[in-house]
């Protein structure tokens, strides 16, 4: 067994491991952390397959952003995570069997599986000798030519959700002091203040 | 040697391990989305495999596509879990029937 079989091994246990947590655990912020040594291990796992920028991109996107985004709403929203795990003894042997059937079928694709005649003919883009190029250099070459259009479209729907997501979250609240720019500009200094004469030894 | 069968078999048994967190947890919504985001990323797992065993850069690309969805699913998601938990005070799955004529 060589270094790179020993790394797969444990990347695929600690993967799964972790994954299992994340469904089974009672906090939901451990949930979230499971969740995240999950995308980790497999970030390790695409290193071992030699697309090092998709596993930096889990890295950073996910475990970056997507799970910092999920433990903060974790954290904001006030909620009694025991109630709402009251009813999972009741949903496991449901789930069980979903599994099991999942697997079967999954099991079944497996046994009778083999490549198409004549697929290596029809690759569209082949990876380059990585003494030509790197992976990211190979990536951004293919991506910024033959794939422009589903590029722009992928930055569209993230721009759609970005409206989305603050669409939805945003509220006015009525008892809130806010900034009126239009009255400050349009205010009159007369009206604003008076100048008044006070006698010595009286005041106002 | 490590091969592409091993890649697709962990592939399988974390897809099989989301489908499982959904029907563990129906109530929490949480978990439902960390659900999902698990089973795309199986998915992911599965492209790269090909893609690296196969030797087309194609599968990569595709990677990134569904990552991209898979953020973007996230993130309206949650701003939906955040506007409902306002309005009801509860996240619980079974209590989302507003819309029920």
């Amino acid at each position: 067994m060589t270094v790179a079989d020993f790394a797969f091994f444990c990347f695929a246990i600690l993967m799964l491991v972790a994954g299992a947590f994340t469904v089974v655990s009672r906090n939901p912020v451990h949930s979230v952390l499971w969740l995240i040594l999950t995308f980790l291990s497999a970030a390790g796992l695409f290193v071992l397959l030699g697309a090092e920028f998709v596993a930096m991109l889990l890295v950073i996107v996910y475990v970056g952003a997507v799970m910092v985004l999920f433990l903060f709403v974790v954290m904001m929203l006030d909620v009694d995570f025991a109630e709402l795990k009251a009813g999972m003894a009741k949903y496991l042997p449901f789930g069980l069997l979903i599994g099991v059937v999942l697997i079967l079928q999954l099991a079944i694709a497996f046994g009778d599986w083999h490549s198409a005649e004549g697929a290596e003919a029809l690759r569209r883009s082949v990876t380059p000798d990585l003494a030509e190029t790197h992976n990211t250099a190979a990536i951004g070459r293919i991506m910024y030519d033959d794939y422009l259009l589903l590029f722009q479209v992928a930055g569209l729907i993230l721009l759609v959700s970005m409206i989305g997501a603050i669409t939805l979250t945003l509220r006015h609240r009525a008892d809130v002091k806010r900034q009126n720019v239009l009255k400050q500009m349009y205010r009159n200094p007369e009206d604003a203040f008076e100048m008044k004469d006070i006698k010595p030894g009286q005041g106002l | 040697m490590v091969g592409l069968e091993h890649y697709l078999t962990v592939a399988a048994a974390l897809f099989v391990i989301g489908i499982f967190g959904l029907f563990l947890n129906r109530k929490n919504v949480i978990i439902i989305l960390m659900s999902i985001e698990m089973i795309l990323l199986s998915v992911n797992i599965n492209l790269v495999a090909f893609s690296s065993f196969m030797g087309d850069l194609t599968g990569q690309i595709f990677t990134m596509l569904v990552l991209t969805v898979a953020a973007a699913e996230a993130a309206i998601g949650l701003a939906i879990l955040v506007s409902f938990f306002r309005n009801r005070g509860t996240i619980d799955v079974e209590d989302v029937n507003v819309m029920k004529g």
